[in-house]
């Protein structure tokens, strides 16, 4: 098809304000590697977004939802970055923290109650002191949603949020979804949104047995 | 030398109205006199035609709403030096004139702060910010200083030359002489300083005497003024008594924020910073409450000391009424200012991890943020515990759970496949938390990954632990 173009063409082309849908020419954006090959292949940047939101979106718990993010998050710990948890559902349990590379000195866990949690999860990614902050919401609304977005972007962190996959429907603000679901005993990793990427019908991902 | 005079007219109101915001028309007044007279009125009351001098009950009967309190002397003296604290931030000779002002040496600080007028609009705007009213001159002499501050606000005189021109110039009652000697100089016919100036100084000293004498020295800078320095204290202890009670934590927050901006003055002035501070309330029958306000480092801005005494106050529970507030900071240490790599990108709000953790702690409390630790016990419940993590316990090879759950629950239906185990757990026996279990990794209907086990010698009655999430 270059061979066809004309040089004025090609010229008009290469203006900064146009952009092609081409294969090599990805948007940039800045990631985290999630630490799951097949994953990071599918994202763009090749990871779990800088200075954003990211929505996990799973329907039981123990499917593997938090396997999905531990390999960054450990990454960070040991880069003696602060990683944060907001309200966890459950204990976190230590050995198995340790067990996959997370050094527990820099991670941190918060108790509170479902508006507390909000305000702490958006100082924590505004301070610009935490490298990921990973929170858990039964119930959150949009405006929330959009000051985490916002907070994530003034404090260059990366922010996670767990939620029922019956907010799948819902609009969010977040610039990546996944949902994690299960069936035929294995968990499938669908991406739903994502920033900078135009098609979101691949294949699912298969993960775990 | 160049000498700066602050005067603070309205210190004695601002004194006496130091813990509830004045209200409508106010007056302030005078204990010494027999009679009681208004000694001082805010604007509104002025207004409403109340005048120094006036009697009290003259004035109730202009404005029987008029607010009014007697002088406080005690108060007066403490204002005067927290406004010395605040001032010992510009300049290292700082001296007070009491009752209400205070002298600073501030021809050597010039350099540092860019001149005379950046200075003075440093004094001017933070004063105002404090909501402090105040009068200003600056001479080679400190009594001339103190003279202009009265007379001629914001008169610059900074040439000796200049300063007696402008002393010839000035009417007797603007002098600072005694009223008796201004009034007998007046009655020999004197109406400016510049004719007293030209008298034959025995017969000046005959007719206003030693004293009177020495003052216009000092005003023209021919004698020496004696000006004690002022330091700062070592610690801060100050009180806030109010006239009637105040209810819950909102009406508070005004003496709050005044005891915290001076206690901010107090640090500028030393250059420390405070780690730790207790707030009392009185109460008219039961104890005092006590609010400790701790911090992870040294802190002295005055908006985030009174941020965290106000949320650390608004989470105590008051048992009745305050009838004071007393604010208590014995260690003052030194204040380091956080370090920052200069060329190290500045995210967000820039915050440390201390700030943010003070920031968490005074709105969520102290238990609401905790780290999580390793302990070597095979118990799953005792393997890990709330605490700093110390690094020297190593994990354990078994798979664990992520998810833990606090207490073990049934898991109902059974499981539909066991996909590990029986790892047998069995433990603590001489510790009284006897544990015997076998554990499995199994997978659910919904086709979870759950840590379950068996008591041991059982086949049924699995018990949920954690998820393998």
């Amino acid at each position: 098809m270059n061979a066809i173009v004309s040089p004025n063409l090609a010229q008009v082309l290469d203006h900064p304000g146009i952009w092609r849908r081409s294969a090599d020419r990805q948007p940039r954006v800045r990631a985290l590697s999630t630490g799951w090959t097949s994953l990071d292949a599918k994202l763009p940047g090749g990871g779990w977004p800088q200075g954003a939101l990211s929505e996990i979106l799973f329907e039981h718990d123990g499917l593997g939802e938090l396997d999905l993010v531990m390999p960054a998050l450990a990454a960070l710990t040991q880069e003696h970055r602060r990683v944060i948890f907001v309200a966890p559902p459950y204990v976190p349990y230590a050995p198995a923290l340790a067990a996959a590379g997370v050094d527990l000195r820099f991670l941190h866990e918060i108790k509170a109650g479902s508006t507390e949690a909000a305000w702490s999860m958006e100082q924590c990614l505004r301070s610009g002191c935490c490298g990921a902050v990973v929170g858990w919401f039964q119930d959150i609304d949009y405006r929330s949603l959009r000051r985490l977005q916002l907070a994530a972007e003034t404090g260059d962190a990366c922010a996670m949020i767990f939620r029922s996959a019956t907010h799948a429907a819902q609009n969010s603000p977040a610039a990546l979804r996944l949902k994690v679901s299960n069936s035929d005993e294995a968990t499938y990793v669908d991406v739903l949104k994502s920033r900078g990427l135009l098609t979101t019908t691949a294949p699912l991902l298969r993960m775990r047995a | 030398m160049l000498w700066a005079c602050l005067r603070f007219p309205g210190l004695a109101f601002s004194a006496a109205f130091a813990a509830t915001p004045e209200a409508g028309p106010s007056a302030l007044l005078d204990h010494k006199a027999r009679q009681r007279l208004i000694a001082m009125a805010n604007d509104e009351a002025v207004g409403l035609g109340i005048r120094r001098g006036q009697s009290l009950a003259a004035a109730r009967a202009l404005c029987p709403a008029l607010e009014v309190k007697p002088r406080d002397t005690d108060a007066e003296a403490r204002l005067l030096g927290e406004l010395a604290a605040w001032c010992y931030q510009f300049s290292g000779h700082v001296s007070l004139v009491p009752p209400h002002a205070i002298l600073m040496e501030v021809g050597a600080s010039l350099r540092l702060f860019d001149g005379w007028p950046v200075l003075a609009e440093r004094l001017r705007q933070g004063l105002l910010e404090q909501g402090h009213a105040h009068t200003l001159a600056v001479t080679p002499f400190a009594a001339a200083s103190w003279v202009f501050a009265a007379s001629a606000d914001g008169m610059v005189l900074p040439e000796r030359e200049g300063v007696r021109r402008m002393l010839e110039a000035l009417p007797l009652k603007q002098s600072g002489l005694p009223t008796a000697t201004v009034s007998s100089l007046q009655a020999m016919g004197f109406r400016r300083l510049e004719d007293v100036f030209r008298l034959p100084r025995p017969e000046l000293t005959r007719r206003i005497g030693r004293e009177g004498v020495n003052w216009l020295d000092r005003i023209r800078g021919q004698a020496a003024d004696a000006l004690p320095a002022w330091h700062p204290p070592a610690n801060f202890q100050q009180k806030i008594e109010f006239d009637g009670e105040l209810d819950g934590s909102q009406p508070l927050l005004f003496p709050l924020r005044r005891l915290t901006r001076s206690l901010a003055n107090l640090l500028a002035a030393r250059d420390g910073g405070v780690q730790r501070f207790t707030l009392t309330l009185e109460h008219a029958r039961d104890e005092a409450t006590r609010v400790v306000v701790a911090m992870a480092t040294p802190q002295r801005d005055a908006e985030r000391l009174f941020e965290l005494a106000r949320t650390r106050l608004e989470r105590t529970s008051l048992p009745a009424p305050a009838r004071a507030i007393e604010l208590d900071a014995e260690e003052l240490p030194i204040f380091r200012p956080p370090l920052r790599d200069l060329f190290e990108p500045v995210r967000g709000d820039g915050l440390d991890w201390p700030t943010l953790d003070e920031r968490l702690r005074a709105r969520l409390g102290d238990a609401a943020l905790r780290q999580i630790a390793l302990v070597a016990d095979h118990r799953p419940e005792r393997a890990w515990r709330h605490g700093t993590p110390t690094g020297t316990v190593s994990p354990l090879r078994a798979r664990r759970p992520l998810w833990l759950l606090p207490r073990p629950l049934p898991l109902r239906p059974n499981p539909t496949a066991v996909l590990a185990g029986p790892e047998r757990i069995e433990s603590g026996w001489w510790d009284g938390g006897d544990t015997r279990r076998d554990y499995y990794i199994v997978r659910t209907v919904e086709g979870q990954q759950a840590w379950a086990y068996l008591p041991v010698g059982t086949l049924d009655g699995w018990m949920l632990h954690g998820w393998f999430a």
